[in-house]
């Protein structure tokens, strides 16, 4: 675990607010370069906000973020994405009425300059999803929810991530997609691709995570290696449900 | 009685590519935010308004065609920078009541600015009658409907082959979606206001000569082109051109065959069943959404 090297993200005291309503307070973690790192919590913790927030999508209202040394609190979104800070959405949120190659092309909008490494990528992500090669012409509307989601991981890759946020890659799927997801997910972990994964199916996550932060209303309860949360006793009870 | 239909059918394809590329430009912006931006026809006034004054204080023809396409699509910029975006975040209908607001505001400054007399641009290329068949079309016809032509397979090519053109409808599909890809969604809503202007000001100019033009214009062209877009089905680019020319064709043929009195309640009475019937429009696609 390369934890030693200066963090490649570093979020300290962030807070955000939806109107009165405070979703995270104070929240502090790092990722190192090249770590796969967990954020795990029940419904309504603001992990998504948490990803949201990091995105540029929900502005902070305060605390900071730093990416690769500098901060990027303020940045609006496209500039975020610029630097390499890729998301993969709650709820896939892939374009439907569009088609799967047109998601991926759009999925490389901030790459649009460099057209061959475009090409190259798509060829790699349709070697890595091979159903996605054979519905490329398709709406993306029509894919089943596994081929959304595979397809929104795509598109997130085709962004050339440094950092890749993942927000519940397996929400909704069936138990032998959800494997298939994570599978994919520690294969880009393992190629050394830095991840920042929220997941409520907790057991799932930590498996393939290195370290892992527990999320409860809007605060981190908990950080340890993925590990020693999993033998942590109030850990299991709370979200492993053993 | 043949030759007549013919004769109403070239007034209406005429007539009905200016409501197509007004709807065309309603579509555009629909497409982007999901508002219905209700300047639109003011877009078509000042165009046509704006030539007219250029033309008067001495500019040559074409410089006077171009320089007001130019001043309207200015106008469709500023439009977005400064009533718009600073209320980005402000629901769908607040944001339609703003374009309302403009559009009252863009009347009165052209009322102020170029009085209320009613103005007509000279013909592009001359008024020698042409014969097609036994029906007669003036050069001006031509040239409502080439460009026309030109103007919507180049807005369609925009859409289907650039990636700034999937972007915008990448917008339209899901804003926050459209930021994770780095997509900067307030440039893309420019670019659209800019083209709907485009569009507007080239449709007043290609029919003033015919049609006439004055500082309230725009609304009844406002207002076709709106019917044009709900007919084909909002969002549907391809819809509203067809739905434009298909309003035209019918207030044509209503106006020469029924009565020319009832020619607007007529086009309005087909947007209306059309939406008793087919809510989503002739054209509009259903929706592809899975979740």
């Amino acid at each position: 675990m390369p934890s030693s090297d200066a963090p490649l993200l570093e979020v300290t005291d962030l807070a955000t607010h939806y109107g009165p309503i405070q979703a995270i307070h104070s929240v502090s973690l790092e990722v190192h370069p090249g770590e796969l790192v967990a954020i795990v919590g029940a419904n309504g913790a603001g992990k998504t906000t948490l990803l949201r927030t990091l995105s540029g999508v929900q502005p902070a209202s305060g605390g900071t973020i730093h990416f690769d040394g500098e901060e990027i609190t303020r940045l609006p979104a496209h500039r975020i994405v610029a630097r390499g800070i890729c998301q993969v959405p709650e709820g896939r949120q892939v374009f439907a009425p569009l088609s799967v190659e047109d998601n991926l092309r759009l999925g490389g909008y901030s790459q649009r300059r460099d057209g061959d490494w475009v090409a190259q990528k798509i060829a790699e992500v349709y070697a890595l999803f091979p159903i996605l090669h054979e519905k490329r012409g398709q709406l993306a509307g029509n894919l089943s929810g596994g081929q959304q989601q595979m397809l929104a991981i795509g598109r997130a890759l085709l962004g050339r991530p440094r950092l890749l946020l993942l927000d519940e890659p397996s929400m909704g799927l069936a138990p032998l997609l959800v494997e298939e997801i994570f599978r994919v997910v520690r294969e880009l972990h393992e190629a050394g691709t830095t991840v920042l994964l929220v997941e409520q199916n907790a057991n799932a996550a930590l498996q393939i995570a290195d370290r892992g932060y527990v999320l409860e209303t809007g605060k981190v309860v908990t950080s340890a290696p993925a590990a020693a949360l999993l033998e942590d006793e109030t850990v299991r009870k709370a979200y492993l449900g053993h | 009685m043949l030759d007549q239909i013919l004769q109403f059918l070239i007034t209406g394809v005429t007539v009905g590519s200016t409501y197509a590329l007004v709807g065309l430009g309603f579509a555009i912006i629909y497409n982007a935010s999901g508002v219905v931006n209700f300047a639109q026809g003011e877009f078509v006034m000042i165009g046509a308004m704006s030539a007219v004054w250029l033309l008067a204080v001495g500019m040559p023809f074409p410089l006077a065609l171009l320089g007001a396409v130019a001043i309207t699509t200015c106008v469709g910029l500023a439009l977005n920078k400064f009533a718009i975006e600073p209320a980005r975040g402000a629901t769908v209908i607040t944001t339609i009541i703003i374009t309302i607001g403009a559009a009252i505001f863009l009347r009165g400054a052209a009322l102020l600015l170029w009085g209320k007399d009613i103005f007509a641009l000279p013909h592009f290329s001359g008024e020698e009658t042409l014969y097609f068949g036994s029906a007669t079309l003036l050069p001006q016809n031509l040239w409502v409907m080439g460009v026309t032509a030109v103007l919507v397979i180049a807005v369609r090519w925009f859409f289907d082959r650039t990636l700034t053109g999937k972007a915008i409808l990448a917008c339209a599909c899901n804003k926050d979606a459209a930021r994770l890809m780095g997509i900067n969604v307030g440039l893309m809503l420019l670019v659209s206001y800019g083209m709907s202007a485009f569009l507007g000001a080239v449709a007043g100019i290609l029919v003033a000569p015919i049609a006439f033009t004055s500082y309230d214009a725009g609304i009844m062209l406002g207002l076709k082109g709106f019917s044009a877009a709900i007919l084909g089905g909002m969002g549907s680019s391809m819809g509203a051109v067809a739905g434009g020319l298909l309003l035209g064709i019918l207030e044509s043929l209503g106006a020469g065959l029924i009565s020319s009195g009832y020619k607007d309640a007529m086009a309005f009475t087909v947007v209306l069943l059309v939406l008793i019937m087919r809510p989503s429009g002739l054209f509009g696609r259903k929706a592809a959404d899975r979740v």
